[in-house]
């Protein structure tokens, strides 16, 4: 882009470069001022867009919360379901049909406290899709209460002297149930994030990969962190080491965040096996 | 392959023939988890489905099983779970789901006496009001009984016939006692079964609208992957399928979600009746208690008492109109089932306090004898 700089108007009425996989009339969306979740489904939409050759076969799945409107903006066959239940919906439409690229976009309480179940069967039969999880350490749609991802002693609406209880190791909770494909990023590493979805895409089985992002609206406030603070936080405190053993990456926002891609095996899928298997002649 | 359509004469249990009515239907897809007395729908299933080109997958739990059918059921497969009394509670929000997604798919419930765990072996009734209103908010639901295994065979058909066709779920109410019980079952060839498919969209995908409805309130149904890029949610819609947070909207989509069911009552109401047209007494039963509501007709007969039954195959939608009109010309009503008293409410409700109703009702385990229908005609009328 050359020439003189454009006023506040024109810029606007720019088109992004992602309206093809957005559903523009249901422009402005609904994430707040500071919000990471639009990063991340960006992140997300590139990488569909660089791995996907035929896009009328890729699906989304959300399920409830702030991330869970992700389905609601992609202008893909898209399912907004109901709390906890993406991945089981996701699991009868790939076994439905497994032409279909299936990637779940949703948020922590979301995927690990209601729908926690499911995320580790899935991850166990080896699923062949793509788990997102924005993880913004709370609830926020409701309001900023403590979720299975609220780090110790945090204070949210439902903790408001500090939280007692110690938050899930996402990475290691994959891992343990069987995934073959783990990663962790945040908003900030928007490129890693991208290529490390679409390397998720492109691999078979149950791939999953966290994404940090901030609440500064409903965590950051009653945590005396703006939206920059975050990101801040995510620049000096994050360490990128690939292979990580995943019971090393415990988020304590107080000393470091290990990132990076930690497992990339290969097993049977779900329905590998299940043809081999059960499909005797 | 295998045939999906096992044509001939069997002897085998009511769960089988469910499971056989839904192979017979082209059911493709079954998500599981194993309950007392529903086990062996999804046995069966998990024998009988890879054969014919089909997936069984047993889930985590209820709620995953019947997301997974709701999933199933979007990728264009005709699909379908089973379950009993505590896993009819769970599947309770994701029926809602398919509700208002208008998604179409089989929920087998082979009743067992609850509340709770309640009597995991032993049969009852007493899910009937659940299987209405179970989730929440307004909603329709179609709902069937079967009598007998040869009617657990061909009802299971009739289900998903009336899920393709109408976009909901359907229930199929069985209990312990048919679901377990053995009889003959006569399959018949698959030309002669009679097979509805969702409608699908035609004209330009990139105009598809997933909830425009056709004159009878039914939109066609897409499937993910075909290049509709649909949207689809649990919110009240519009017939893009978007979120649509208005009290206007919300009234359009009920609206069409009730009359879909409502203007479509003879199409989608099944009874059938026996000795009924000069009985001054109207037996009104359903599932395995209209057998033992058929015995007491006989009895009463030969004791010059005049009942007759009305079953009803289908229980939900109710046959209001039907019971208005028995109202009109019968002494009173007696309804036969193994609960406290649930479609005797609706009987009640309907005869509008023209004819009396009473129940034959037992908290469940057992069936009922014909005796106890019989000391009712004679003590109520």
């Amino acid at each position: 882009m050359t020439g003189k700089p454009k006023k506040a108007a024109e810029i606007n009425q720019m088109a992004h470069p992602l309206d093809d996989l957005l559903r523009t009339d249901r422009i402005p969306h609904i994430w707040c001022p500071g919000c990471g979740i639009g990063t991340a489904f960006s992140a997300c939409l590139n990488a569909i867009k660089a791995s996907c050759e035929d896009l009328d076969k890729v699906a989304m799945v959300s399920g409830i919360g702030c991330s869970g409107r992700g389905a609601g903006y992609i202008k893909l066959d898209s399912f907004h379901t109901t709390h906890g239940r993406a991945i089981p919906f996701a699991t009868g439409l790939k076994l439905g049909n497994p032409e279909l690229n299936v990637i779940v976009f949703s948020g922590d309480g979301d995927l690990f406290a209601i729908g926690g179940n499911h995320f580790i069967h899935a991850a166990r039969r080896n699923m062949d899709i793509t788990v997102i999880c924005v993880n913004n350490l709370n609830y926020g749609m409701t309001g900023g209460q403590a979720a299975a991802t609220t780090p110790y002693n945090a204070k949210t609406t439902t903790t408001p002297v500090g939280n007692p209880e110690s938050p899930f190791n996402l990475p290691l909770m994959a891992y343990a149930s069987g995934a073959t494909y783990v990663a962790r990023w945040t908003i900030l590493h928007a490129r890693d994030l991208t290529l490390s979805i679409q390397e998720a895409i492109n691999k078979k089985g149950f791939s999953f990969i966290e994404v940090l992002s901030p609440c500064p609206i409903n965590y950051g406030r009653r945590n005396k962190e703006k939206s920059l603070d975050t990101l801040k936080a995510y620049q000096d405190k994050s360490i990128i080491k690939n292979n990580a053993h995943p019971a090393d990456l415990e988020t304590d926002f107080s000393k470091s965040i290990v990132l990076g891609k930690f497992v990339d095996t290969d097993r049977l899928t779900c329905i590998e096996s299940y043809d081999k298997t059960c499909r005797l002649g | 392959m295998k045939p999906s359509v096992l044509t001939g004469e069997h002897y085998m249990t009511g769960d089988e023939a469910c499971a056989e009515g839904a192979l017979a239907a082209g059911c493709k897809f079954f998500g599981g988890y194993p309950i007392t007395p529903a086990t062996e729908i999804a046995e069966r299933m998990a024998a009988r489905l890879p054969g014919v080109g089909g997936t069984f997958i047993q889930m985590e739990d209820e709620i995953a099983a019947i997301a997974s059918i709701l999933g199933a059921s979007w990728a264009g497969v005709k699909s379908m779970t089973a379950t009993s009394g505590p896993g009819f509670s769970l599947m309770m929000e994701n029926i809602g789901l398919g509700i208002v997604t208008e998604t179409p798919c089989v929920i087998a419930n082979v009743q067992r006496g609850g509340p709770s765990t309640g009597l995991p072996t032993m049969g009852a009734q007493a899910d009937m009001m659940q299987a209405r209103w179970g989730s929440h908010g307004h909603y329709e639901i179609i709902a069937l009984a079967p009598a007998s295994v040869q009617e657990a065979f061909y009802q299971t058909i009739t289900a998903f016939n009336l899920s393709e066709k109408y976009r909901v779920p359907v229930l199929i109410m069985a209990d312990e006692i048919v679901g377990h019980m053995s009889e003959k079952v006569r399959i018949p060839e698959a030309k002669e079964i009679e097979l509805i498919s969702r409608l699908t969209p035609s004209g330009r995908k990139d105009r598809h609208k997933p909830y425009a409805a056709g004159p009878n309130g039914v939109a066609p149904m897409g499937a993910a992957g075909q290049g509709y890029h649909m949207h689809i949610t649990g919110l009240t819609h519009d017939e893009k399928g978007y979120p649509a947070m208005s009290v206007d909207a919300h009234a359009e989509m009920m609206d069409r979600l009730m009359n879909k069911i409502r203007n479509n009552l003879d199409d989608i109401i099944i009874t059938e009746e026996y000795l009924l047209d000069d009985a001054d007494i109207a037996i009104v039963s359903y599932g395995v208690s209209a057998r033992t509501s058929l015995a007491a007709v006989d009895e009463a007969r030969r004791m010059g008492i005049k009942a007759g039954l009305l079953k009803l195959v289908t229980v939900w939608p109710f046959p209001e109109e039907k019971i208005r009109q028995l109202a009109e010309k019968v002494k009173g009503f007696v309804t036969v089932e193994i609960n406290l008293g649930q479609i005797h409410l609706e009987v009640q409700r309907c005869a509008g306090g023209k004819a009396p109703a009473y129940l034959v009702g037992h908290p469940g385990g057992t069936i009922i004898s014909p005796d106890r229908v019989i000391a009712m005609l004679q003590e109520a009328f």
